[in-house]
């Protein structure tokens, strides 16, 4: 018995999909498999770490939380919306390659894309809502010290744009 | 002249691919929606869920008719690949000591031992359809006594393997001089017991594999998340009785590693290539987050005793160390971790006389391979406790007692005796332990804690510091090699074969051929662990790679250097010495308008019969060459390559000291970090950035092992904590706001760029100095880590009952 399947479309950064899932397809399989979306990373399967965190009509979302068929109708931005307009590395990627805020890489996407948010609440956090920005979000390579510095880079290359 | 790369804070350049949500993981390789004609099948696995047991029967029947579902294994089927699959798993570093090395099947064989241990694996048209296969699949079991825990396995009222007499794999003992005698001796004497529990790496990528066989090629490429490309290759290649040719191993972004991706092969790094060729189709293994807890590997799990005895200034006469290592229900891997902490547990002092023996244990739960550090944690705890503890008896400073312990600059290279990891001496090539002691204490503040604590105290708080020394023997062989081939563009290709997983090779390996070749940084492509381009290679472990492949893409640029200069020089008309190359452009010193690019010298380099571009025309044959002689020398090969190979007769030695002061909340026994500080000696820095933030990821690190994280195993020899809401890893909120680091450069004098390895550095103390903290907080001796709050209020609460 096959399983039955869903129309479902989901604009992700910017340009509109149309896709045919099972109800229980996840988000982040959509992603990354039906999609190609490869940069969102699953690193728990049960939200704890963050690292497939993706922004749904502008809110970071576990993608690893949600079922594709729920995301209809939805805009969704993974890591590979981050960048300009014209290629070059928007200002929270930026701030990460200038203050060594990676190692492996896995944890990143998630990280940019809930700072992404966060500094668009709060453009001029203070260091304190620096690190509670990325208080939800596991890393196991940097120990988090130049994660919580391209934080505050990353808002001053925003001030400076 | 251009500012040398080596030693600068240069940026990361696979950084940009990250950064983009470019990188390629092996999850991210064969990525083809279900349905297309290239779409890949998707691999899962029946684990046991018990610890222990006899296999009675299997049935897959009804997960033959499921659609979707291409095919199921289980252990008979494993021979009809090759008779070799069905064989158990290599033991992959034999050890006469480890005379009871046992290792599991590709898929259990009549019985199991571990809970997650692979029984089937099914193959689907996705992970969702496979695991509801694999839920379909039914297995009558006879249930077995497990043994879980040291103490379970010392007692041996039950056995994880039968052949296995009292649950012991190996003992093994060494001795320099007398140590019994020199303690009975002794004007002092103490005995300590101490306990370290199970953690794991937890990489944020767990492990995966992509197989495809090429029917027309006779030719399997896998992609897996290794650490090892090049064992990966040689143990699939004998699994399936191919020959090494006909297999390439690439190994891609890797999502960390921290040890447990050196173990090769997973079993489904065999699984999955064998159903490739046998299904005709790409096949994909990722692994979940509960399988990486229940089915790769754990580490630190001991159990140690030690005697001492010391003299009226607590200078160490004799030390006699016992421990019992928990290696899980096989060993793969050997005595590595084991053999580790019994020698590193020296750190930087001379013992005078040292007896080190240890028991390796079955238990029926995970695999032990190396976690970061690997083994060394619990030697640098064994060994700084026995330090804090004499420095208490004689009512000394904990620094001073060290200090007269430590081995003196003009003392190296200091053989200590031993046989390392390696099969090699411990013979330490440098190090300025007393200098490092100075840069810690003045970084921590030591002379001024007390006059801190006694200010804390009258206002009712409680603090406390530690500190903790190591040296780390990184860079271990046999060897690794490099290749540097200048293209005609002036490109630069460099390929090593060991792997990379977050540790910025691309950069600091390009930083390293840009200052010996004189090319520009921006022009050097460094690939790892892709077999194909450099199949001879031993893997990333040990903090090995900067030292061992740097070195190699050191000597191998120097060897295109020297291609460079010799057709630079014929073209010029000049004299080698006379060269200079700046910038990718190779001119005579002092009159840069003779001068000639390198990619200009890649053409000359191959002799052409045929031009098919502009730049090509300047080799070909009515061009170039002397009539009266080969187009190519006798003693030359055509292209501008250089490839060689470094293999160090033995580790270089590595050192550092932490220190640490911590807060205990009086009420609620809440453990806060005041200030951390680090003292690292790598030698040479390639590159401070990277360095530092490896400081950062071992001391975050060592910090989750410290006072968060540990396996929780029940008695039955379930994982109670599977998961990364149980488990508990650092996030940002337990990790200090601000690492202190301050470095000192005792090169090595074992190669040629004077480095040594910094990878495990930043987690090897840990234990040692919390503990050592908590202790001068609460004046309540720590001899079991991690600690956690309520162990630390348990604690408390027995001391009271006791008093």
């Amino acid at each position: 018995m096959s399983e039955e399947l869903h129309d479902l479309r989901v604009t992700v950064n910017g340009a509109t999909h149309d896709i045919r899932v099972p109800a229980r397809r996840l988000l982040s399989d959509a992603l990354r498999h039906d999609l190609g979306l490869t940069g969102t990373h699953v690193g728990c399967e049960h939200g704890v770490c963050g690292a497939c965190t993706i922004l749904v009509d502008g809110a970071p979302t576990r993608a690893c939380l949600m079922f594709a068929v729920s995301a209809q109708g939805a805009e969704i931005t993974t890591v590979e919306g981050l960048t300009n307009a014209d290629g070059s590395l928007g200002p929270v990627q930026q701030a990460f390659a200038e203050c060594h805020g990676l190692q492996c890489g896995f944890c990143t996407p998630g990280f940019l894309t809930t700072i992404t948010a966060g500094l668009r609440d709060n453009p001029r956090p203070t260091h304190e809502e620096a690190r509670d920005m990325v208080a939800g979000n596991l890393c196991r390579c940097t120990g988090y010290q130049n994660i919580v510095k391209a934080v505050e880079r990353a808002a001053e290359i925003q001030a400076n744009a | 002249m251009t500012t040398k790369l080596m030693g600068q804070k240069v940026q990361r350049v696979e950084d940009q691919r990250f950064l983009r949500g470019q990188g390629r993981y092996v999850d991210d390789v064969a990525v083809e929606p279900p349905g297309s004609p290239r779409s890949v099948l998707h691999a899962a696995v029946l684990r046991s869920p018990h610890a222990h047991a006899r296999i009675l029967d299997i049935d897959v029947s009804d997960v033959l008719d499921v659609e979707g579902v291409h095919a199921v294994y289980t252990y008979d089927d494993l021979a009809s690949c090759t008779p070799q699959m069905a064989e158990p798993l290599p033991l992959l570093i034999p050890h006469p000591a480890l005379t009871h090395g046992r290792t599991q099947y590709a898929l259990a064989k009549d019985e199991v031992n571990y809970v997650g241990e692979a029984i089937a694996f099914v193959v689907a048209d996705d992970r969702y359809l496979a695991e509801d296969a694999v839920s379909r699949i039914r297995v009558d079991y006879e249930f077995l006594t497990p043994v879980v825990g040291i103490d379970a396995a010392r007692a041996a009222t039950a056995l994880v393997h039968d052949d296995v007499p009292g649950n012991v794999g190996a003992r093994m003992e060494q001795t320099v001089g007398d140590a019994p005698a020199a303690i009975a001796k002794a004007p002092h004497r103490l005995e300590l017991d101490l306990t370290v529990e199970r953690s794991a790496c937890m990489p944020m990528e767990g492990r995966g594999t992509v197989a495809r066989w090429d029917p027309d090629l006779s030719r399997l490429q896998l992609w897996t998340s290794t650490q090892s490309s090049t064992g990966v290759r040689a143990a699939v290649a004998v699994k399936m009785g191919l020959d090494l040719g006909q297999v390439d191993v690439i190994t891609p972004d890797v999502g960390g590693g921290f040890g447990v991706k050196i173990n090769h092969p997973w079993p489904e790094e065999l699984l999955v290539p064998m159903a490739a060729r046998a299904l005709g189709r790409t096949v994909k293994f990722t692994e979940d987050r509960r399988e990486h807890f229940i089915s790769s590997a754990h580490e630190r799990g001991q159990v140690q005793h030690i005697e001492v005895g010391f003299d009226d200034d607590g200078r160490l006469l004799g030390l006699d160390v016992e421990f019992w290592h928990d290696h899980g229900a096989f060993t793969p891997y050997g005595l590595i971790v084991p053999i580790i902490t019994s020698t590193q547990l020296l750190g930087p002092y001379k013992p005078q006389n040292y007896r080190v023996v240890f028991e390796s244990l079955y238990t029926n739960t995970v695999i032990v391979t190396p976690y970061r550090g690997a083994g060394r944690p619990q030697g640098c705890y064994a060994m700084e406790r026995t330090m804090d503890a004499i420095a208490k008896y004689l009512g000394k400073d904990r620094a001073d007692v060290r200090a007269v312990n430590f081995i003196q600059p003009d003392e190296f290279p200091y053989d200590q005796g031993l046989i390392f990891q390696d099969g090699r001496e411990l013979e330490y090539d440098s190090g300025d332990y007393p200098a490092s002691l100075e840069k810690i204490k003045k970084l921590v503040g030591w002379e001024e804690f007390p006059a801190f604590k006694a200010e804390m105290a009258a206002q009712g708080r409680k603090v406390g510091i530690g500190l903790a020394c190591y040296v780390e023997g990184t860079g271990v062989g046999p060897y690794e090699g490099a290749h540097v081939h200048i293209e005609t563009s002036g490109r630069v290709k460099v390929a090593t074969g060991l792997t990379t997983q977050g540790q910025g090779h691309a950069t600091v390996f390009a930083q390293l051929v840009a200052d010996e070749l004189g090319c520009s940084f921006e022009d050097v492509e460094v690939v790892t662990g892709d077999t194909r381009r450099m199949p001879y290679a031993v893997g990333t472990f040990a903090s090995r790679a900067a030292v061992m492949s740097g070195s190699a893409i050191h000597l191998a640029a120097k060897r295109a250097k020297e291609k460079v200069l010799k057709i630079a020089a014929e073209a010029l008309e000049a004299d080698e010495s006379d060269l200079q190359i700046v910038g990718g452009v190779v001119s005579v010193k002092g009159s840069p308008g003779t001068s000639i690019d390198l990619g200009t010298v890649s053409v000359l380099s191959n002799p052409l019969r045929y031009a098919f571009d502009e730049k090509s025309k300047a080799a070909t044959q009515f061009s170039v060459g002397d009539p009266g002689k080969p187009p190519v020398a006798e003693d030359d090969e055509p292209g501008l390559e250089g490839k060689d190979f470094y293999s160090p007769e033995r580790a270089t030695f590595a050192s550092g000291m932490h220190a640490v002061i911590v807060e205990t909340d009086p009420e609620t026994a809440e453990i806060t970090i005041l200030k951390y500080a680090v003292v690292h000696d790598c030698g040479h820095l390639i590159n401070p950035m990277i360095v530092e933030g490896q400081i950062h990821g071992g001391v975050a690190q060592g910090i989750g092992g410290a006072l968060y994280e540990r396996m929780a195993y029940d008695d039955s020899g379930q994982l109670l904590n599977a998961s990364f809401m149980d488990f508990l890893m650092p996030y940002v909120t337990e990790i200090p706001d601000g690492i202190d680091i301050d470095h000192l450069e005792t090169p090595s004098p074992l190669n040629p760029l004077g480095i040594k390895g910094a990878g495990e550095a930043g987690v090897i103390p840990s234990a040692a100095v919390f503990a050592a903290a908590i202790e001068d907080a609460e004046g309540i001796p720590i001899t079991a880590m991690p600690i956690s709050p309520s162990e630390l209020f348990t604690l408390r609460h027995s001391r009271e009952h006791s008093a």
